[in-house]
């Protein structure tokens, strides 16, 4: 039993570091592990998972306030879509057979790593030149941030905001449906459609993901998906890596970051697919 | 621009404000999940036979009472829940502070839409 604790508290600190240093809040890198690496049901793998996606998202908010990086209104403004998709993720998750969750999760994973590697190739981050946008001026969605490596504050404006909305409604049922943070959509409505810089876009994706993660998590938390021998070590790692993670983030650049994750991810994905595929190797 | 400046230095407001209230909930959180967690580490026993585990909330706080290992473990982690959720009210607060009376608007629902899952979550 202080075993199980033991090497729980170790996935949370190294899940803690990296989902807030890629922005996916942890719960991608935890499920697999106890799934395939513990063999845990996936349904309280999920349980686990969102209560730590939680753990990742305040305390790596807590540096980033600090450092001004995130955008409060955005974050928001983009919530009302999220939650009302993880209230309908996680009413799905009750009706779903495990093999679905274990397919949905590696094609997540693999999209994700493909998307990584899409942006990798783009080149280094250059902010992209973005029209003046009515809805985002009038919901005052613009911002500027503090970059540390690159020693000033940039200002920037966001666009195409009801095509961002809608992908965070998915963002948010792929979070309750299986207990993910899904920063990788979040980050991707943000900096793909609405044309956000990746660091603020990153660090709002971690604030969001809390507020998303605690409406499925009130299901789960109710409905016995939650083990606390499980949750709870694994979540105060993870508030460990969290602050760990926020700190590195900050000095690496963007592209390093990724380039080290990137075969992982793929690597993970396929695995899930396989498990709910059925093949065993 | 010199709206711009005044609405940068209250989202640092703000921004302060929310930071300080995760701050506290997840120390306060993480401070229960472990003594919850070192209670059961060193009894080696959870507070209930075989693998119950508590979830009602009338249970969870009766075997914290009683200081029994898992129900404050998910004592814990109800309140680590609940520190989104409370930055959620917070913000509302903020906004209307600065008669930001969108925004004010804008987190309600947020709130609300919170609110129908605690309601989903214990009568689904």
């Amino acid at each position: 039993m202080i075993q199980t604790a033991l090497i729980m508290l170790a996935v949370g600190v190294f899940a803690g570091i990296a989902g807030s240093i890629l922005g996916i809040g942890g719960g991608m890198i935890i499920t697999p592990i106890l799934t395939l690496g513990m063999g845990l049901n996936i349904k309280y793998a999920i349980g686990a998972s969102i209560i730590a996606v939680i753990a990742t998202s305040s305390g790596s908010t807590i540096a980033y306030l600090r450092d001004n990086v995130l955008n409060l209104r955005v974050a928001m403004f983009l919530e009302i879509a999220t939650t009302t998709g993880a209230i309908v993720g996680a009413l799905l998750t009750g009706v779903l057979d495990p093999k679905y969750l274990y397919l949905l999760f590696g094609c997540l994973l693999v999209f994700s790593g493909w998307n990584m590697y899409r942006k990798l190739r783009r080149g280094s981050e250059v902010l992209q030149r973005v029209e003046p946008d009515k809805i985002a001026s009038k919901l005052k969605l613009n911002g500027t941030y503090f970059d540390k490596a690159e020693n000033k504050n940039i200002d920037y404006q966001v666009e195409n905001v009801p095509a961002g909305f809608s992908v965070m409604f998915g963002a948010g049922v792929a979070s309750g449906l299986l207990g993910i943070g899904s920063g990788a959509f979040k980050v991707m409505a943000m900096d793909t459609f609405m044309k956000m810089p990746l660091k603020p876009s990153s660090s709002t994706s971690n604030l969001m993901m809390g507020v998303t993660a605690a409406a499925s998590a009130t299901v789960y938390f109710f409905n016995g998906a939650i083990l606390p021998g499980i949750a709870v070590p694994m979540a105060l790692g993870i508030l460990v890596g969290a602050v760990i993670g926020s700190r590195i983030m900050q000095i690496l650049p963007a592209r390093w970051i990724r380039i080290v994750f990137i075969p992982i991810i793929l690597y993970i994905g396929l695995q899930m697919l396989f498990k709910g595929l059925g093949v065993h190797f | 621009m010199a709206q711009n400046k005044s609405t940068a230095n209250e989202m640092a407001q703000v921004e302060t404000i929310i930071g300080r209230i995760l701050q506290v909930g997840v120390i306060f959180s993480a401070i229960v999940m472990l003594i919850g967690l070192v209670m059961f580490l060193i009894t080696g026993f959870s507070g209930y036979n075989g693998s119950y585990v508590p979830r009602r909330m009338g249970q969870i706080l009766v075997g914290t009472w009683q200081l029994r290992p898992y129900a404050i473990m998910m004592l814990g982690v109800y309140c680590l829940i609940l520190t989104p959720v409370l930055r959620v009210v917070v913000s509302i607060y903020a906004f209307y502070k600065e008669h930001d009376h969108l925004y004010v608007a804008i987190t309600t629902l947020v709130l609300f839409i919170l609110l129908v899952a605690l309601f989903i979550g214990i009568n689904g």
